[in-house]
């Protein structure tokens, strides 16, 4: 499997940006492991009576599995409409440091507001860890269409999982299903670490794997956003005082 | 057909709009922000660290029926897929191929 798409000095059209995103989309194993992940989405939701159309608008307009996992299961278990918007934004908090890091790597100071809402909009873990890979590589011009084709692409992996999985929902085993659900934290353990290369990178993992559970089992509110909040400083703070050493 | 549009309804409310302000409260603020600022290099730190805290968040309290299959093959799984993908050249096919062999191997031995 290639690293990276080859360096290419020439600054490119927008269009062709756009579908070299696509494309990186669709080589990496992200791609596959979404499929694989809303296979099991529409399974679930399939169980609970929705229809598949639904499900699809869920994924054009929600973007977040574990939002909609959440949302899913809470109207289907018959949740009160406040609690599940409760629980969704809550599940959904990791989405704002992740739009923080993302679009100052695709702006320029000509880009205009308006630019930054499809690419604001398609951030996921999974666009979001590929960007962080494969923006540097690009010339910045070409990086708003570039970040835009990898999210249309990763959505497209999803709306094909979710057809197969709506229609696959009766059929598929219980091994299979936790096999499915099991993609999500296994690739995203291993993409991040691929993408560490700051000292606070690699401590900020570090410590958020074990400060997340910790926060979760005491039962603190946003309890992943004070995750991110406490171990991301703590690690930048390092990160900083290593940079000062000569 | 009023109940079909009722779903539709609460899609666009307690969906999309309790995920969507997230990202543009997000879109807000890095307008704002500059690639070489020191703020923009804590914000990478806070979302590392909030992805890594959903990552030991699923494997400690999974969902649906990952939560059947026991929570040491779950770690057993993840540290083989780790090592694989160490062990051949840094490959995610690798590490993900092998966490899932381990997990689903685990899980038939305790049949599930």
């Amino acid at each position: 499997m290639p690293s990276a798409p080859n360096l290419d000095p020439q600054p490119r059209s927008a269009t062709a940006a756009f579908f070299a995103g696509v494309g990186a989309a669709w080589s990496s194993v992200l791609a596959y492991v979404l499929i694989g992940t809303y296979v099991g989405i529409a399974a679930l939701a399939h169980d609970f009576g929705f229809s598949l159309w639904w499900v699809v608008a869920s994924t054009v307009l929600v973007w977040a599995g574990p939002a909609q996992v959440i949302l899913i299961s809470a109207l289907g278990a018959g949740a009160t409409p406040l609690e599940t918007a409760l629980a969704v934004g809550l599940s959904s908090a990791r989405l704002l440091p992740m739009v923080i890091s993302l679009l100052p790597l695709i702006k320029t100071p000509q880009t205009r507001g308006r630019e930054l809402v499809l690419p604001a909009h398609l951030t996921a873990i999974s666009m979001w860890i590929e960007s962080l890979r494969l923006l540097p590589t690009w010339p910045r011009a070409t990086r708003i269409p570039f970040a835009n084709g990898l999210g249309v692409g990763f959505m497209l992996a999803a709306q094909a999982g979710t057809v197969l999985g709506f229609y696959l929902a009766a059929a598929l085993p219980p091994i299979l299903t936790a096999g499915l659900l099991f993609l999500t934290p296994m690739s995203f353990l291993i993409s991040t670490t691929r993408n560490c290369r700051l000292a606070s990178d690699w401590l900020a993992l570090a410590l958020g794997v074990v400060l997340g559970p910790v926060l979760a089992a005491w039962q603190v509110g946003l309890d992943l956003l004070w995750t991110g909040i406490v171990a991301g400083t703590v690690a930048y703070g390092v990160g900083r005082l290593r940079r000062a050493r000569p | 057909m009023s109940g079909e549009l009722h779903a539709y309804a609460l899609l666009l409310l307690v969906g999309f709009l309790p995920n969507q302000i997230w990202r543009m409260l997000g879109l807000l603020v890095a307008r704002e922000i500059d690639e070489n600022s020191e703020f923009f290099v804590w914000a990478r730190a806070v979302a590392i660290a909030v992805l890594a805290g959903v990552i030991a968040k699923i494997i400690l309290l999974p969902p649906g029926t990952l939560a059947s299959v026991p929570l040491s093959i779950r770690l057993g799984a993840i540290a083989c897929g780790f090592a694989a993908f160490l062990a051949l050249r840094r490959s995610v096919f690798a590490g993900v191929a092998a966490g899932e062999v381990v997990l689903m191997l685990g899980a038939l031995a305790h049949g599930i």
